[in-house]
């Protein structure tokens, strides 16, 4: 047995009520289950094919519309019917059509440091940028995790990623886990923990550290956890939260399968390529690369901070004739706030599309569909064919920054170019 | 639960098949009619896969076994995925690796997942695959696989036909 823990066996102790080392089977409490609307409906299915009726903690249950917000389709609105009446029955909580993304939501209100949360979306690892060991699931497990509260997991070996320096200018967090992904590889991380660390993540705010943590499954793993730390603790305060706070470290002696040391004062602005998200180069060799369509949001990049760079990026200018720009807020939280700090209208006037909060066109079903040899450049998370509703487009994947630059000059574009700012 | 030992014809995919090939987020408006959504399973990849499994099953070639390359089922948590692979009438799949979610989706719609090196497995041989001992025989090239061992609480799932089953039977996890 190893002298210390890593954060996954921290938490993993903690919630089986006994000692969890990498490569053990525990039965661990779950503190916060939730669906949306893809998945709601299957997993009521399984729940009441269980033969169950009651959820075990109805108070740390959720149920999400936000996939298909408002809903395109009428068998989409009978699925948000159906789980509109299952809150009802079970009084779980919900939150409805134009509220945001359930991970934006999850941060905003209910993850902490040390929980355990279940989610039947695989981007629940948002939630570890709170050191909660929050991991997707499919319908079946979280019906049964809905049903008994608990769920079982093998305690993931831990791959350390040792942050050090500052981000120079023009470098955001998307562009740190675009890079750390192509070093990984899209299976290089299955079933393992990324816990980040080092002496760079003083600087590494919460909405950075959720863009992160975010995209941990994209690596193939299980959880990405940051600590319990000040920011964590501050974030939990600036929500009303502040109780729920418990330090939250990895032990000294941890032990680490891996050790990935990053310089962030080496980063560059990156993208993924088209279709894989582990097909990294940095932005500056694909200049050029005319785009029809560029969008702002998503779980990963929709935060109030994304918007603030978009919108400093293209106040007073316009974007290409040639190419639509959608912005979709990951919150109606997010939403406000960019309406009173000025964002939305520079954005509006840089002749932008602001779209309800929500997934919109992450994953196809609406609002954006691609047309057939299109190419978008995405700050989503994935860029698998066919993920924007048509197998026949191409999807770049980068940050916020790249894509606002991208949008103005209609191509592919380094955002240091146009910002001497950001 | 599942048939111990059976045999099937592989159909081989790539590596890097993702949640979205298997069920493309276009046809989420269908994701409550799953025999409509089966329909369009691993359309976009495997042009005419539908049909490919239900001729084998009508010339009585036993299951469709997927065969995929690494990384399989990469992406979203949809059990959808899964679900609509089996309902084709895919009786296994075998894969060099496979995601965390989608592996454990599988098992829990009691599909057996087998991992082990599939690059020798040609495109419709004909293959025994026998789940307790973890061993796959190419009936055509004549070469055997054995396949990594599960964590017990997942083969016992398996053996239940998958976790709602489990579930029923035992009310609660035992590990
Ligand atoms: S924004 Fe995209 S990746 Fe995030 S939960 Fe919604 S569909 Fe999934």
């Amino acid at each position: 047995m190893s002298v210390g823990k890593t954060l996954a066996e921290k938490i993993l102790s903690l919630k089986s009520h006994g000692e969890a080392e990498a490569g053990d089977v525990v039965i661990a409490d779950v503190d916060l289950t939730f669906v949306q609307d893809t998945t709601g409906s299957l997993t009521i299915r399984q729940f009441k094919e269980g033969g169950f009726e009651a959820l075990a903690k109805p108070q740390q249950t959720i149920i999400f519309l936000d996939h298909a917000a408002p809903s395109p389709a009428r068998q989409l609105s009978n699925d948000h019917i159906l789980l509109r009446r299952f809150a009802e029955e079970t009084g779980c909580g919900i939150y409805e059509v134009g509220d945001g993304i359930c991970h934006q939501l999850v941060a905003e209100n209910f993850a902490n440091p040390g929980e355990v949360i279940v989610g039947a979306d695989s981007h629940t690892v948002t939630a570890g940028a709170l050191g909660a060991f929050a991991t997707g699931m499919g319908s079946s497990d979280v019906a049964v995790a809905l049903a008994l509260g608990k769920t079982w997991f093998r305690v993931p070996e831990s791959f350390l990623i040792d942050l050090n320096g500052v981000f120079p200018r023009g470098v955001y967090a998307k562009d740190l886990i675009l890079y750390l992904i192509g070093q990984i590889g899209a299976d290089g991380a299955t079933y393992k923990a990324l816990e980040f660390g080092g002496d760079a993540l003083a600087q590494i705010t919460m909405p950075q550290r959720l863009t992160i943590a975010n995209m941990a499954v994209e690596a193939g793993a299980k959880v990405g956890l940051f600590p319990g730390d000040k920011i964590a603790q501050d974030f939990l305060t600036e929500h009303g939260r502040g109780d729920n706070y418990q330090p939250l470290y990895p032990d000294a002696e941890a032990n680490y399968e891996q050790v990935i040391s990053v310089n962030l004062g080496e980063l560059e602005p990156m993208l993924s390529l088209p279709h894989a998200v582990d097909n990294v180069r940095p932005v500056a060799q694909l200049k050029g690369v005319k785009i029809q369509q560029a969008f702002i949001g998503t779980c990963t990049n929709g935060r109030l901070e994304d918007l603030a760079i978009a919108a400093e990026i293209l106040k007073g200018r316009k974007t290409h004739p040639g190419t639509r720009l959608l912005i979709a807020p990951s919150s109606r939280q997010v939403l406000i706030r960019a309406i009173e700090k000025g964002y939305v209208q520079s954005l509006i006037k840089a002749e932008a599309i602001i779209l309800p909060p929500g997934c919109s066109a992450c994953l196809g079903l609406h609002q954006g569909v691609l047309g057939d040899g299109e190419v978008c450049l995405s700050t989503a998370n994935r860029n698998f064919k066919g993920r924007m509703g048509n197998p026949e487009a191409m999807i770049y994947l980068a940050s916020p920054a790249t894509a606002a630059a991208s949008a103005i000059k209609g191509e592919i574009t380094d955002p240091r170019e146009i910002s001497t700012k950001y | 639960m599942p048939d111990l030992v059976f045999k099937g014809k592989a159909i081989k995919l790539g590596d890097n098949i993702s949640t979205d090939d298997i069920i493309p987020g276009r046809f989420a408006h269908l994701r409550s009619n799953l025999p409509e959504l089966a329909k369009h399973v691993l359309e976009d990849a495997v042009p005419g896969f539908t049909s490919k499994v239900r001729d084998m099953s009508l010339r009585a070639e036993g299951k469709a076994i997927l065969v995929a390359g690494k990384n399989l089922g990469l992406g979203s948590s949809r059990e959808h995925a899964p679900v609509v692979i089996k309902m084709s009438g895919v009786g296994a799949i075998l894969a060099k690796s496979a995601a965390r979610i989608f592996f454990r989706n599988a098992i829990n719609q009691g599909l057996p997942v087998l991992l082990c090196d599939t690059d020798n497995i040609g495109d419709g041989d004909e293959l025994e695959i026998n789940l307790s001992g973890g061993k796959i025989a190419d009936l055509t090239s004549g070469i055997t696989l054995s396949c990594s061992k599960m964590p017990p609480i997942m083969s016992a799932i398996l053996e239940e036909g998958g976790l709602i089953p489990y579930i029923q039977k035992h009310r609660d996890f035992k590990i």
